[in-house]
């Protein structure tokens, strides 16, 4: 029989996350520090607005871009809190997930062998979305002694002729850096003098801990050239109502609704309507949980202060990135036996990208409870690994 | 900081000062300056506990009172109020506004003991006209707390 496959999905290796998900798995009582999605529930006002969406049968499709009343909640949402004016009638679509805006979003613009500037370590999914959309990924390796923020001189570094995307990837996963507006300025300079689009993910927007996120489309110049990416998931705990959106100029709106329309249709209805009432009214319920995550954050960052853990302060989404290189493990090894010896599962830093390599990220999206009792394992781990090697 | 302070000694009135610390971001000398004022300031009340009183073997009943009463001149509702909270077995007086005048709370042993509360103490006071008592059953969540609820994480253990 012949290979039906795809060489290009083949080739496409499966997410480094994947395999340390199996032996997680087998481990019924291990604790997990491992999840990227909030902790919450969705906050009960909008569940209820979904079932009252049910109840009157609200169980058709949208329009392609999503119901109007959504589009403008979401234009005045960016309105109030990053000063950005979008129009809701061409400018915004909205989609199942942010990862769907990613996708289409590539698709949308490249053509084949154009270059898409990935910053590494970052979230999964732009690498394969790139190679899917036959774009030649070229990756920056972030530092952590500029706090994995991107510098003109990495982005400077790796443009070409043929780059044509910069994907920005802030407040980031997995860690949690966040680029102040200085920091965007510079960004946005680049991307003007060598006419570069950027896709800017703002996933986390709603989590920062050191002022209001800012976004690079709010620049001079810069919201003709950006696809701006955000969604429910992470800032209203909406992960499972499957539900993003994408704004950029029109006409890439134009292209990316094509996409979306061929291959998904519409977003799903029910979380359409949940969603009006998560940002008509939903601005206390993240300000809450962007302060018990603020906690969270603060407890971890001291504990690893204290047991001498080098990590630097991250100020954005719900992750923090310690190092371990002075284990001399790595951060497979380092994970996999602190899953085995401690029952505690966190992710290597190597499934957001080779020079994730001695770095592990630690989520806290559980509870202070939960998180106490991890820390305490890791304290144990850390010194029994120290005390080995002198 | 101090709103947020508030909420975390709200849900958790036992956690320490150095932990309260590292959560709000600040040093140990400032939250206990703060929670002093707070106290000096009548702003911080107590630092109960919440029990579910269901689970021990102590028998509680709860009433609910609703009660009709005539304002003086001059002291309002004041002085009424006081007459009610001065009972010990009284947990809580509220004034309301609607059909009614003031709530009781009242903790008692038996369903009897609350009865003769009301027909005693409470219904013989000069200024009340009237009483509607209801009594709890169940108590599903208080003081924000679901009781009787196990809370299982539902997601998946890793994701990217």
């Amino acid at each position: 029989m012949r290979n039906f496959l795809s060489d290009k999905v083949t080739e496409i290796k499966p997410s480094g996350i994947r395999k340390f998900f199996d032996i997680v798995s087998e481990m019924k009582d291990a604790i997990s520090l491992g999840v990227g999605e909030p902790d919450f529930d969705t906050p009960w006002h909008i569940r209820d607005e979904g079932i009252y969406a049910f109840e009157r049968g609200k169980t058709f499709y949208t329009s392609n871009a999503g119901l109007k009343d959504l589009r403008i909640e979401i234009a005045n949402y960016l309105k109030r809190n990053q000063n950005l004016s979008y129009n809701p009638d061409d400018e915004i679509l909205v989609t199942v997930g942010g990862s769907e805006a990613i996708d289409i979003g590539l698709r949308a613009v490249i053509n084949s062998k154009d270059e898409v500037i990935i910053p590494q370590p970052s979230y999964v999914s732009y690498e394969p979305c790139a190679v899917l959309a036959d774009a030649k990924p070229v990756i920056i390796n972030l530092k952590a002694e500029n706090e994995f923020r991107l510098t003109p001189e990495e982005l400077l570094n790796s443009i070409t002729e043929k780059t044509k995307v910069l994907i920005l990837p802030y407040p980031n996963n997995p860690t949690g850096a966040i680029m102040g507006s200085e920091d965007l300025e510079k960004i946005a300079k680049i991307a003007i003098e060598k006419d570069i689009l950027v896709m800017s993910d703002e996933i986390y927007s709603a989590l920062t801990y050191k002022g209001k996120h800012i976004s690079i489309a709010s620049i001079d110049g810069m919201k003709e050239r950006t696809i701006l990416i955000n969604g429910f998931s992470k800032a209203y705990a909406m992960t499972g109502w499957r539900l993003g959106y994408a704004c950029a100029p029109k006409e890439i709106i134009k292209q990316m609704t094509k996409i979306h329309q061929f291959a998904i249709m519409c977003a799903p209805t029910i979380s359409q309507y949940a969603a009006i009432e998560a940002l008509k009214n939903g601005d206390e319920d993240v300000e809450k949980m962007r302060q018990s995550y603020n906690q969270r954050r603060r407890f971890l960052i001291d504990a690893f202060k204290k047991m001498n853990l080098k990590c630097f302060e991250p100020f954005g989404a719900f992750y923090v990135f310690p190092c371990i290189k002075e284990f001399g493990l790595t951060s497979e090894e380092f994970a996999t036996r602190f899953l085995k010896e401690e029952k505690v599962a966190v992710v290597p830093g190597t499934a957001f990208g080779e020079c994730g390599e001695g770095f592990l990220r630690i989520s806290y999206a559980y509870s202070l409870e939960n998180l106490k009792i991890a820390i305490s394992r890791l304290e144990r781990f850390v010194s029994k690994l120290r005390n080995s090697k002198s | 900081m101090r709103e947020e302070l508030l909420s975390i000694i709200e849900k958790n009135s036992r956690i320490d000062f150095s932990e309260l610390a590292v959560l709000l971001g600040t040093t140990e000398e400032v939250v206990l300056n703060e929670l002093s004022e707070l106290e000096k300031e009548g702003v911080i009340c107590g630092y109960h506990t919440l029990i579910n009183w269901d689970k021990t073997s102590i028998e509680k009943v709860t009433g609910l009172i609703e009660v009709k009463v005539t304002p003086q001149r001059g002291r309002g509702f004041d002085n009424i109020a006081e007459r009610i909270y001065n009972y010990p077995e009284v947990k809580a007086v509220y004034l309301i506004s609607g059909g009614y005048d003031l709530l009781v709370i009242l903790e008692e042993k038996t369903l009897k003991e609350i009865a003769n509360f009301v027909s005693d103490k409470l219904s013989t006071l000069d200024s009340v006209l009237s009483t509607a008592t209801h009594f709890i059953l169940k108590k599903y969540k208080d003081h924000g707390t679901v009781l009787n609820k196990e809370t299982k994480d539902e997601r998946e253990v890793i994701t990217p």
